[in-house]
């Protein structure tokens, strides 16, 4: 058992110890997290459920370093990062963390190949690594030869392996989705599905935020929260 | 993200949004292209009037003794009367300080005024008549195109030879040789010995309608009374030869009409600096209005691209909330909306640099004022431009790098 004050293990990725998330809404204190004491280790595929409310979102901020805890814990990569400001939160997004958003999110005017170099432009690369890196994560989604189109020339499936290869194009520690098959039809979900399975197989650590119990029937590990505290924490056979 | 990224994506993003940017650097481009016209305009005739105006046809280190100063911003009536009440210069006195000074000059006489001069049927209209003595060409600079100046013989037995300007040929003759012709000039038949390369014209006035003839030929009771002359021209060799020329002048014209110490000159020695000075009187108020329609229209100017900004910072909150959550920090999302605001005004600066050369060649090429482009006001343009650009991004900018990534995801 964790305690304050402890060094996680080297193989844990993930570490909340009694995390908190307090907000104040004109003058009302809304508790959205309750003291959430969560591990996950390398290469772990972990769903993240809950009806709207249950704190899900917040959590999912956290551990995405775009938020910091009332009180608690947070370890990220044997990093403490609930204490950091905002400009080392930053680098540790940059760095630790590929985000997966259910709207995409690309810039609509770059191409393919210059959206999924936007994290190495932060993290300081130059030019020719930078287009070098991106190709091959748009290969490793099966997008080699779709660099050069931008987003309106793309499927919605395509464009969420585009939002895939730039998350894994700075090699993260995790991969964090937050709905990432919220806007696409059940067959290209499944595409995106078989994506992350592959993903998982070949070792990323993955994290999806879901409400779909079918999406979140392909992860490993299913926790679920309620009121903003872990109702359940299940391993699911593959 | 280093600063050439933020400057290729500002670009870039200047290049997808042309119309948008267009009118922002509007503002910016009025006032770069306003402040390099108005500039080019003054310091074209700063140049002319120091260059051309002043060396050349004033004459380089001359001076002129004058009843009084030929340039004369806003003086007083009193004044002006005063003046009126002076002696007039005689011929007595140019004798006298012709054998007076010490340091070597050359002088000329000189009276003028308007008069008509005809060729058969044609006649050219208010000309200068100038009665001079013969070195009158070699300090004012007038070289002949044709012909020959008259000697100091001709001069002194009052011949009945003119010099004609080339406005002057042009309107009596046309193409023809004016050489030999006689013309008339008063009651005086007058035959031609050359005529004077073309001068062009100062602010609009032309420097060609002018006839010279022998100061004591004819003509010269059409200018001035008998024995008076408008000015006694003196040019020495170099500057400090000139201020010495001067003061003997001075002392000369003193003793000659018995002023006391206390009394002040009651004659005027002009030279090509009480000119300039005439015109630095001008400029002055152009250097004071200058700087203001400038700065209303930069400010303006400012004011666009600041708005301009603010909107494309709530339009992109979503892609700020994105680089953020990419990685970017604070100085990142800062640095990228200064540098493209930054760059829209640099942009309108560069517009307005061509426009306000290619407005300094229309003025030139279509108006009397002799408009020159300073390379000075180019890189001020660019510059204030710019900096206008970056003054006008820090609110803007700052709010972008200020915003909260989670809701900046969230807003649709």
């Amino acid at each position: 058992m964790f305690r304050t004050g402890d060094t996680p293990l080297p193989d844990i990725i993930i570490l909340s110890h009694k995390l908190t998330r307090a907000y104040d809404m004109g003058g009302e204190v809304v508790r959205a997290l309750q003291g959430v004491s969560l591990q996950i280790r390398k290469n772990e595929y972990v769903a993240v459920m809950g009806p709207s409310g249950s704190g899900k979102s917040t959590l999912m901020n956290l551990i995405g370093c775009l938020d910091t805890p009332t009180s608690g814990e947070y370890w990220l990569n044997g990093q403490k990062v609930s204490d950091l400001d905002d400009d080392e939160l930053a680098r540790i997004r940059n760095k630790e963390i590929g985000f997966v958003f259910q709207t995409f999110n690309l810039l609509p005017r770059a191409s393919a190949l210059h959206n999924v170099e936007l994290p190495l432009i932060y993290a300081g690369a130059g030019a020719r690594e930078r287009r070098a890196r991106a190709a091959r994560a748009l290969e490793r989604v099966g997008l080699g030869d779709r660099m050069e189109h931008r987003p309106n020339e793309l499927s919605g499936g395509q464009r969420q392996r585009v939002a895939i290869a730039r998350a894994l194009v700075n090699d993260p520690s995790i991969l964090l989705a937050d709905e990432p098959t919220g806007n696409l039809d059940s067959t290209t979900s499944a595409d995106i599905m078989a994506v992350f399975r592959e993903l998982h197989r070949q070792g990323q650590t993955i994290v999806m935020v879901t409400h779909e119990h079918d999406i979140a029937a392909h992860a490993a590990r299913v926790v679920t929260l309620r009121d903003g505290l872990i109702a359940s924490d299940q391993l699911q056979a593959a | 993200m280093p600063l050439f990224e933020a400057l290729r994506l500002a670009l870039q993003t200047i290049r997808t949004q042309k119309l948008k940017s267009g009118f922002s650097l509007l503002g910016v481009f009025i006032g770069v292209a306003s402040l390099i016209g108005a500039w080019s305009i003054v310091n074209g005739v700063n140049r002319y009037m120091t260059e051309k105006f002043a060396q050349t046809l004033f004459g380089v280190n001359t001076f002129q003794l004058r009843r009084r100063p030929m340039f004369t911003p806003n003086v007083p009536d009193s004044v002006w009367r005063a003046w009126a009440r002076r002696p007039r210069i005689r011929f007595s006195d140019a004798e006298a300080l012709n054998a007076g000074f010490t340091v070597p000059v050359i002088t000329a006489w000189q009276s003028s005024e308007n008069q008509t001069v005809s060729y058969r049927d044609k006649q050219a209209r208010d000309i200068e008549l100038t009665a001079a003595s013969e070195r009158y060409f070699e300090i004012k600079n007038l070289r002949l195109a044709l012909g020959r100046a008259f000697t100091a013989q001709e001069n002194r037995s009052g011949a009945a030879v003119v010099v004609l300007g080339d406005a002057v040929a042009q309107r009596l003759f046309v193409d023809r040789s004016p050489l030999d012709r006689s013309v008339r000039i008063g009651g005086s038949a007058y035959r031609v010995i050359g005529v004077v390369e073309k001068q062009g014209s100062v602010l609009g006035f032309p420097l060609d309608r002018f006839v010279v003839v022998p100061a004591l030929s004819p003509a010269q009771n059409l200018v001035n009374p008998p024995g008076i002359l408008d000015a006694f021209l003196v040019k020495a060799q170099s500057e400090p030869e000139m201020r010495l020329a001067m003061d003997q002048a001075e002392g000369i014209m003193r003793s000659r009409r018995h002023l006391r110490p206390r009394q002040d000159d009651n004659f005027a020695l002009d030279t090509s600096e009480g000119v300039q000075r005439f015109w630095a009187g001008i400029s002055r108020i152009l250097v004071v209005v200058l700087p203001g329609v400038v700065l209303v229209s930069l400010v303006i100017g400012g004011i666009v691209i600041m708005n301009i900004m603010l909107m494309a910072v709530a339009e992109r909150t979503r892609e700020i909330g994105l680089r953020k959550s990419l990685g970017a920090r604070r100085r990142d999302v800062l640095r990228q909306f200064l540098a493209e605001s930054a760059a829209i005004a640099t942009v309108g600066a560069a517009f307005g640099v061509v426009a306000g050369i290619g407005l300094t060649f229309l003025i030139a090429a279509a108006s009397p004022l002799p408009a020159s482009v300073s390379p000075v006001s180019i890189l001020l343009g660019v510059v204030m431009g710019a900096g206008v650009g970056v003054v006008a991004g820090v609110y803007p900018a700052s709010r972008a790098a200020r915003l909260d990534p989670i809701a900046a995801l969230r807003q649709e």
